[in-house]
């Protein structure tokens, strides 16, 4: 047996340490070259891309910080500075009486006169430095629109803003809402987290009495409360309350609607169907308008009934019928098995319902359910049209105020701001929440 | 052996735990209390209605409507009676979302592809689009570009120049109209004859694909149809038209067309708000076709650019097309905001000027909602035969 002796040449390995990747792949250089630049087709995308968005920012920065005006609390703080860049045919110009006329300087910052808004023709209303000229003619110079500098003035929101949120609800009493909704979002908060005691109790508590705690403290006429009537409730808060109401009463509602339209009974099942397609396939405004003009004429002669009250009904039933799609939705998706298994139980169809498929059904649906929040929410805006002072309308008094005139643009930039912040928020959760259901899968 | 046969068997249980029996009665009272519920309203509405001295009826369609209209598909008047009013609105509403709806498509596809971009700047543009527009009122955004934007345009003196003979001023945008002259149908005809036989090509080339194989530059060549045969139709016959061009005159324009800006605004709104909903959707649409169907085509050496035609979109599209629906039918739904800029559609004249003016609240109330029951059943019932077609056969 001979054996081969490797004797001291035996090669051991030792490995180097690996290369570093190539310096163009890693990195801030090699996410660019992958993310923008991966070849010449991309990297004019990108150019342009980039001018779309420096356009967009620099214009808005300009706008909203640089040139705006946010201190004072009068539209006198707002008066937009112009800058007038006059070029030789302004400058020197021949009057009918034969003068001519020669203007100092090439530019000048003048302050506008007061009153004036930004939509008019300036160059009628502008006469920077007056001149005196022969036959007591003023000079006047053309300025180009794009040559005023015209900033936000923020101004206008930091005065109304109270009335935003809260319409002409005493300013007194204001605390009484801002508590209700307070404690209302907390609650809401504690059901939402995961892992608390009580969440069941919490969310019993939000359906049943707190409803009517809030409807106390926002109304008054009891425990020496100071009453306040519901045409005064404006602004944010009455896009949270007719949102609110409207989820609460159309949840039931809905679930009832979608049990009906599975039900094996054909009289009920026709009858949930035509609700349920009816109301969708009609616009909520022509539900607001039968709510304003036709539901009086339903009811006997003589009964009066409140505003908000009929636009509350007509928005929550409208609701209902599309929290019943969702809810057929989530029903849909439970696997046959359960009731099967419900059915052997020996379970009746309600307490299968309470106890079986709805606490999973439900459990599916809140993302649906959330993404239709957010469309309730955004169409509370509707209600203007029969004449409650939401959040929008309560801008759009603000701008026709005429010591406010001209400001919209700032009115709907805030307005939109917030409806943003909060269906936005509202979204993500939802996203949030369909993720973490469907790890279980 | 002992045991009775009676007491084997389950004991009869009684009729009132008879679910057969329950469902009888609980229909019986459901339909029962829906009677009732009608009866009650007819009997308050009918008491009211005498109360207040309206007689109820459609006989007022036949009476003159007595207001102007500014924008109108088809003749109208103020001598015209309220039902042709009434086919101005439909035809306003029906014209709007048309038009709607593809904008919407055209750049809700757009978005949706470039939510989906591989580069990281566009990518991030569409998503800001998408977010910033689906979470702001509709409502905001149509005010927004009607106030913002429209009645923000210089006056009809200062109008902006956009092109020769277009002007684009606060009372909207003028452009000169082409008026027809004899051997102008040829045109229209033409066009038809590029769509039928661009179907038939499509067709054709499919076979010969399927068959042999051999691919053909469908599009293209299609595209070519469609403009080429107007386009030579018109060189043919000398081109038929002549044009109307807007003049400057006093306080407006006369001649040519307008686009008045209420349209404008609510056109923009609607097909911007919506496109941002069709991204999302179409986003949803690509990303659900499995990566392993673009392996496999990639592996059977198929270009990209037939693998995005031919496998990821056939696919994407089953899943695009439903939600596409219906958010098509959201558009002619929110189309009806258009009273709070004053667009005069169906709900505008109908539900604001008619029936303040005749006072036929129910009538007036009960013809629009069955014309958008129509409308949205009609569109619903496309995407059920549509479904039913794509649908996969699975075992």
């Amino acid at each position: 047996m001979s054996q081969i002796d490797y004797g001291e040449t035996q090669a051991v390995f030792t490995p180097r340490p690996d290369l570093p990747p190539p310096a163009a792949t890693v990195g801030v250089l090699g996410w660019v070259r992958a993310n923008l630049v991966p070849n010449w087709f991309n990297a004019v995308i990108t150019l342009v891309g980039l001018g779309v968005i420096y356009y967009i920012v620099s214009g808005l920065l300009t706008w909203a910080v640089f040139d705006a005006h946010f201190a004072g609390n009068s539209r006198q703080a707002c008066k937009p500075n112009v800058n007038i860049v006059m070029d030789k045919v302004a400058t020197t110009g021949i009057l009918p009486d034969g003068t001519t006329l020669q203007l100092e300087t090439t530019a000048a910052r003048v302050a506008v006169p007061e009153g004036v808004s930004p939509n008019v023709r300036w160059e009628r209303r502008i006469e920077p430095r007056p001149q005196r000229v022969a036959g007591g003619r003023y000079a006047r110079v053309a300025v180009e629109e794009d040559h005023i500098i015209e900033g936000a003035c923020w101004v206008f929101i930091f005065v109304r803003f109270d009335q935003f949120i809260y319409g002409f609800y005493p300013k007194d009493e204001r605390w009484r809402p801002t508590v209700v909704i307070g404690v209302g979002l907390l609650l809401i908060f504690y059901m939402l987290t995961d892992g608390l005691p009580h969440r069941g109790r919490v969310a019993m508590f939000l359906l049943l009495p707190f409803p009517v705690i809030a409807y106390f403290m926002f109304s008054g006429g009891v425990l020496g409360l100071e009453y306040v009537s519901n045409d005064k409730w404006g602004g944010l808060l009455l896009t949270i309350i007719i949102s609110s109401v409207a989820i609460t009463g159309a949840l039931p509602l809905g679930i009832a609607l979608a049990l009906g339209r599975r039900s094996v009974m054909p009289i009920i099942r026709w009858f949930c169907i035509v609700v349920i397609e009816f109301f969708r396939s009609v616009p909520m405004i022509t539900i607001l308008f039968m709510a304003m003009v036709v539901l009086p004429l339903f009811l006997p002669p003589g009964t009066v009934f409140d505003q908000l009250l009929r636009v509350l009904i007509g928005v929550t039933i409208f609701i209902a019928a599309y929290t019943a799609e969702v809810v057929r939705g989530g029903l849909q998706a439970l696997p046959k098995g359960q009731y099967e298994a419900a059915d052997a139980l020996g379970l009746g169809y309600f307490k299968m319902m309470r106890l079986i498929i709805l606490p999973q059904a439900l459990r599916i649906m809140i993302p649906a359910i959330v993404s239709l929040f957010i469309g309730i929410f955004k169409d509370t805006t509707l209600v203007q049209i029969v004449g409650l002072n939401d959040l929008l309308t309560m801008m759009q008094l603000g701008v026709a105020d005429a010591e406010w005139t001209g400001l919209s643009k700032e009115g709907y930039v805030v307005c939109g701001l917030i409806f943003f912040l909060f269906c936005f928020s509202m979204s993500r959760y939802s996203m949030y929440l369909e993720r973490k259901l469907h790890t279980g899968h | 052996m002992a045991v009775a046969e009676g007491a084997v068997r389950p004991a009869k249980a009684s009729w009132f735990y008879d679910a057969r029996v329950r469902a009888v009665v609980y229909q019986v009272v459901m339909a029962g209390s829906v009677v009732f519920f009608f009866a009650w309203l007819t009997n308050n509405t009918l008491a009211n209605l005498e109360q207040r001295g309206i007689s109820s009826g459609f006989e007022f369609l036949n009476h003159p409507a007595g207001f102007g209209i500014t924008f109108s598909l088809i003749e109208v008047s103020e001598a015209s009676p309220y039902k042709r009013v009434f086919l101005v609105g439909v035809l306003n509403t029906l014209f709007v979302s048309a038009i709607g709806v593809v904008l919407a498509t055209l750049l809700g596809f757009t978005l949706g592809v470039m939510r989906l971009s591989k580069n990281f700047i566009i990518s991030r543009l569409a998503a800001v689009y998408l977010e910033t527009f689906r979470n702001v009122p509709l409502l905001l955004q149509m005010l927004f570009w009607y106030t913002g934007v429209m009645l923000a345009f210089p006056t009809v003196r200062d109008a902006i120049i956009i092109s020769d003979n277009v002007y684009l001023s606060i009372r909207g945008l003028n452009y000169p109209s082409i008026v027809p002259e004899p051997g102008f149908m040829a045109i229209p005809i033409a066009f038809v004859v590029g769509i039928v036989a661009t179907i038939i090509m499509r067709k054709l080339v499919k076979r010969r694909r399927d068959a042999t194989g051999q691919d053909f530059p469908t599009v293209w060549v299609g595209i070519g149809l469609v403009v080429g045969l107007p386009v030579l139709a018109a060189l043919v016959t000398g081109l038929p038209w002549s044009r109307d061009i807007p003049e400057l005159r006093g306080f407006n324009f006369r001649g040519g067309s307008v686009v008045i800006p209420e349209f404008m605004a609510l056109l923009l709104a609607l097909s911007m708000y919506t496109a941002a909903f069709i991204g999302e959707i179409v986003r949803a649409g690509i990303q659900a076709v499995s990566h392993g169907q673009s392996e496999a085509a990639h592996a059977l050496g198929v270009k990209p650019s037939t693998t995005l035609r031919l496998v990821i979109i056939p696919q994407a599209m089953r899943i695009i097309i439903p939600p596409l629906i219906s958010q098509y039918l959201n558009l002619v739904k929110n189309s009806s905001l258009a009273p709070v800029i004053g667009y005069q559609e169906i709900t505008h004249l109908w539900a604001g000027t008619v029936l303040n003016q005749s006072g036929q609240a129910l009538e007036c109330m009960a013809m629009i909602m069955a014309t958008y029951c129509v409308i949205s059943l009609s569109i619903s019932g496309i995407m059920n035969w549509y479904n039913a077609r794509v649908a996969l056969v699975e075992r």
